[in-house]
């Protein structure tokens, strides 16, 4: 038998709130291999002002995903339009929670990299755009979400430290 | 240029190599030495002996999971899953299977933000982690990561002799239930 939130037996047992709209799996995956091209022509283009035009772009992108979720980005768009009708339907829908976690943690990377390629040093580019770049292609090959990967233990830092 | 060069290539190739190892480690079980009816025993995983504190090794009973809210009254897969975790909900699929045609066994799914104090006791640093409960309130075994059938039921065989097959837990490969097809939900 499996505890729901329903079970009185168990009245701390919450399964995973109720899931909105499910989204198809690899729309997020193909969209961090949209972005891993962008972040790999920042990083080739260095600590310059092409570079952080790029990058701007990027965070630009995420900072959609971080609001709306990773299928309202234009890298979603392009997967819903081109991609999506060649490949035919999902064999795995999932939550758009997760990608849209994933796309604040690249907001994050990519914005303070930009700000700080304007503010500081254009040297925090090339260096935000390779962090960004190893979460993008983590995330194309193999699923994995980097910043989903590191949620507990940020969630228990932030605890301790409050 | 070509130093940039280098370095793309350079990234590329850690993060392919930490994206292979991270795979490699999705779902493995890992034994809590110590713990009731642990065959394996020994130091093998130290970390996650004290990491477990109450909840493994010699004495210890239902009283903590009952203070977090958690009933163990069998054998338990104690699964902690987060809103933001796609692993989770294929994890909770396959525990789910597994649990349908055992009835002494149960699954128990908490969010790990509503239990930010058994998250800290139990060591868990990620979604999911799977604990393997024993009747007594022992964690005997755990995984973390995506978690398919074969190692769920690999994970099950660190129960106490006596509690796996009081609730015909099938063996360590579930060769017992045939008629379940593997799902291997790596992701």
């Amino acid at each position: 038998m499996t505890a729901n939130p329903a079970d009185p037996a168990n009245p701390g047992a919450t399964a995973t709130g109720a899931p909105p709209a499910q989204i198809d799996a690899r729309g997020p995956r193909f969209g961090a291999a949209l972005t891993s091209v962008l972040l790999a022509v920042a990083l080739l283009l260095g600590a310059s002002t092409a570079g952080l035009v790029v990058l701007t772009v990027v965070a630009a992108g995420f900072a959609v995903g971080a609001v709306r979720g990773a299928q309202h980005t234009w890298q979603g768009w392009v997967f819903r339009t081109l991609v999506r009708p060649r490949i035919g339907a999902p064999s795995e829908v999932e939550d758009p929670r997760p990608p849209r976690f994933a796309q604040q943690v690249g907001f994050a990377i990519t914005g303070i990299g930009a700000v700080l390629g304007v503010t500081v040093t254009l040297m925090a580019v090339p260096v935000a755009a390779a962090i960004a770049l190893v979460a993008a292609v983590l995330n194309a090959v193999f699923g994995l979400c980097l910043g989903c990967e590191l949620y507990v233990l940020g969630r228990r830092l932030r605890t301790r430290a409050g | 240029m070509t130093a940039r060069v280098l370095v793309l290539v350079a990234v590329v190739v850690l993060t392919l190599a930490l994206g292979a190892w991270w795979r490699s480690r999705q779902g493995a079980v890992r034994r809590v030495p110590g713990a009731a009816g642990s065959a394996a025993g020994g130091a093998q995983d130290a970390a996650h002996s004290g990491a477990a504190g109450a909840f493994g090794g010699g004495d210890s009973s239902a009283a903590p999971w009952r203070d977090a809210g958690v009933r163990i009254d069998g054998p338990t897969f104690v699964q902690l899953s987060s809103e933001i975790c796609t692993a989770c909900r294929s994890t909770a699929r396959v525990l789910r299977g597994i649990v349908e045609d055992r009835p002494a066994l149960r699954h128990v799914e908490l969010d790990v933000a509503e239990h930010p104090g058994l998250v800290r006791e139990l060591g868990v640093l990620r979604t999911p982690t799977v604990l393997v409960v024993s009747a007594g309130g022992h964690v005997v075994a755990r995984t973390s990561g995506a978690t398919n059938r074969r190692q769920a039921l690999d994970a099950l065989a660190a129960l106490p002799a006596r509690e796996h097959a009081a609730a015909d837990l099938g063996g360590p490969t579930g060769v017992r239930h045939p008629d379940h097809t593997e799902s291997p939900e790596r992701r």
